[in-house]
């Protein structure tokens, strides 16, 4: 007995270490839910309150996750927004000629994967610093959307109600279908980070990157994975992005960049490189889209929205410097 | 008389003005034996290994492995011919476990490329253990930063040992160790030099590369100066010569400031 008693403290001691920047995150958010419901219970026992927030939770998750490689490999990623906007648009060409929406999500697909791959390609092989050359491609991205439309918006309000519709953000058995495919998308992601070599890898890279060259890992191959990860979840997030607002317009995904870096930073991944945390990102961009309903919902009014943003992200911060010194 | 494993034939390399080492030979022999590499802080001796491993490419010179001459040698070539460097800088990631850091770049994974975490804990374990690190401190799983020096350098010749290098080339391993810390790692060398690996030992103590070593080879601004098998010098002739390389040295300073002057 008192050996299992034992065995169940070591063990319980070691998942605590090795997720304690996670842990703290998630501590963040339930101190913030327990506010919350104590100011105004009835909104937020109220299940449309988590309908409403559902709707944009799965773009937050997708995204916010896989940045978790892309820092975690020592590089930022600012394109990602306007990667979203360019698939989107991608997505409603298709349609406009009349193919398949399905095969507009493969198209999305395959743009998002090869914005990836050229932020990828320009970082590793011509060694230019991700911080800028991502700005760059965001500007140019969006200006391509913006002369391309000709700033013009497309509606796709007709797609409402139909199974391509319902694949991507129906709900099955009052489930929102969008929260299953984050839900994919995280395990995919906590798949990659913590159990394949891809993760493994990358976190030596972001790590000791002189290291992991002279220990013979494809350190531009690996980098430009990430980028690519990212282009894919964009990607992913465009296509239900463009389906809940049921309108594509050129600004799409614009809104997004912030609030994901905050997302990914609350949620305990530095932004030193090497180390990180899937499911972090997810409990991060929770509270984020707790921040975002729950404002409002609680009665308070929106022009305090990016002030309390402001002061969480600050507060969890200090958390996760604190939780450091400890160890 | 079995081809020598590896053979540097004029290799010249310089870094933009600075000329870091000119025209070196170096060799290890084909059966298993220990050299010390020698010499002051700048002579070139990282340099010349980082060449071996594949990291610098020489300006001039050749390369031969088992007599066989290579082209665009590498880091992956130099590690396919069996070559294992632990460098002086320790390479290794610190907030990886120390699992991860053996098997960094050379993860053992299943099929589709999952990590065979498991596997490498255990192999980490006993390597660590074999090599005689056996703090209850740490685990194989505890990041390499809560490690203590002579543990990390461990941690970097476990990998030489798990993949059994037939050349193994530690770069000042002992620098920064305690005396007892040091002693392990000599101890390791013989080890692996009776387990069929050559190991080349850089350090600028030459007491300890006497102690360990069959053969010196003192590098000195670049240029191999002396070479000297154990067997037939002590330990006393030794600093001797290096002391008269030093007053060369000191020579050629003169030599230069009053050109100067
Ligand atoms: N990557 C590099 N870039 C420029 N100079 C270098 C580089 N590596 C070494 N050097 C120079 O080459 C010379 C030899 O250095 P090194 O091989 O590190 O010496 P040692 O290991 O014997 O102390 C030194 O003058 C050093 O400053
Ligand atoms: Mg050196």
């Amino acid at each position: 007995m008192a050996g299992h008693r034992i065995y169940m403290i070591t063990s319980i001691s070691r998942f605590i270490e090795k997720n304690r920047r996670a842990l703290i995150a998630l501590l963040v958010l339930s101190v913030m839910m327990i506010i919350f419901l104590i100011i105004n219970p009835q909104v937020f026992l109220n299940p449309l309150m988590y309908k409403a927030i559902f709707k944009t939770l799965s773009m937050f998750i997708i995204l916010a996750s896989a940045m978790v490689f892309v820092i975690v490999s020592g590089e930022i990623d600012l394109s990602f927004g306007s990667i979203v906007g360019l698939a989107g648009w991608t997505l409603v060409l298709t349609l406009e000629s009349g193919l398949s929406p399905y095969l507009g999500v493969l198209f999305a697909l395959i743009v998002g994967a090869f914005i990836g791959f050229i932020n990828g390609i320009i970082i590793t092989r011509l060694g230019i610093s991700s911080l800028v050359s991502t700005i760059g491609m965001s500007f140019l991205i969006r200006g391509l959307i913006y002369i391309g439309t000709k700033g013009m918006g497309t509606s796709v309000v007709y797609l409402a109600g139909t199974p391509f519709y319902n694949a991507f953000i129906g709900s099955i058995w009052g489930f929102p279908v969008n929260m299953l495919w984050a839900l994919g998308f995280v395990v995919l992601s906590v798949l990659l980070f913590d159990y394949h070599i891809f993760g493994a890898q990358i976190s030596c890279v972001g790590d000791n990157l002189e290291s992991s060259l002279e220990m013979g890992i494809n350190v531009a191959t690996i980098k430009t994975l990430a980028f690519v990860y990212v282009g894919i979840a964009s990607a992913i997030v465009a296509v239900q992005f463009t389906l809940t607002n049921q309108i594509f317009y050129p600004g799409s995904g614009d809104g997004l960049l912030l609030i994901v870096l905050a997302a990914v930073f609350i949620g305990g991944t530095p932004g030193w490189g090497g180390i990180g945390t899937i499911m972090g990102s997810v409990i991060g961009a929770c509270i984020i889209s707790v921040i975002n309903s729950g404002i409002i919902a609680a009665g308070v009014s929106y022009l305090f929205k990016e002030f309390f943003y402001g002061l969480i992200i600050i507060l969890a911060l200090i958390g996760h410097k604190l939780n450091e010194k400890r160890c | 008389m079995k081809n020598k494993f590896l053979e540097l034939k004029n290799i010249s390399k310089s870094f933009g003005k600075v000329s870091a080492l000119e025209r070196v030979n170096f060799y290890i022999k084909g059966e298993p034996e220990i050299v010390g590499l020698i010499g002051d802080n700048g002579a070139g001796k990282s340099t010349l290994i980082k060449i071996i491993s594949g990291i610098h490419t020489p300006d001039c010179g050749e390369i031969y492995i088992n007599g066989k001459r290579m082209e665009n040698w590498s880091v992956v070539k130099s590690r396919a011919s069996g070559v294992e460097t632990v460098y002086q800088d320790r390479a290794l990631a610190m907030q990886q476990t120390l699992a991860r850091n053996i098997f960094m770049g050379r993860e053992l994974t299943s099929i589709f490329g999952f990590v065979k975490s498991k596997l490498q804990f255990a192999e980490a374990d006993r390597l660590m253990r074999t090599i005689g690190f056996t703090s209850k401190v740490f685990a194989s799983d505890s990041a390499v930063v809560n490690l203590s020096g002579g543990e990390r350098q461990g941690v970097a010749i476990a990998r030489a040992l798990y993949f059994k290098a037939n050349l193994m080339i530690l770069d000042e391993p002992t620098t920064a160790l305690s005396l007892t810390e040091a002693q392990k790692i000599f101890d390791f060398i013989r080890q692996a030099r009776k387990g069929g690996s050559s190991c080349i030992f850089i350090t600028h103590n030459i007491y300890h590369a006497y102690d360990v070593s069959d053969r010196c080879v003192v590098l000195d601004r670049g240029k191999i100066v002396m070479e000297t098998d154990r067997e037939h010098t002590t330990v006393e002739q030794l600093v001797k010569d290096m002391q008269k390389i030093a007053q060369n040295n000191g020579k050629v300073r003169e030599g230069i400031n009053n050109a100067r002057s």
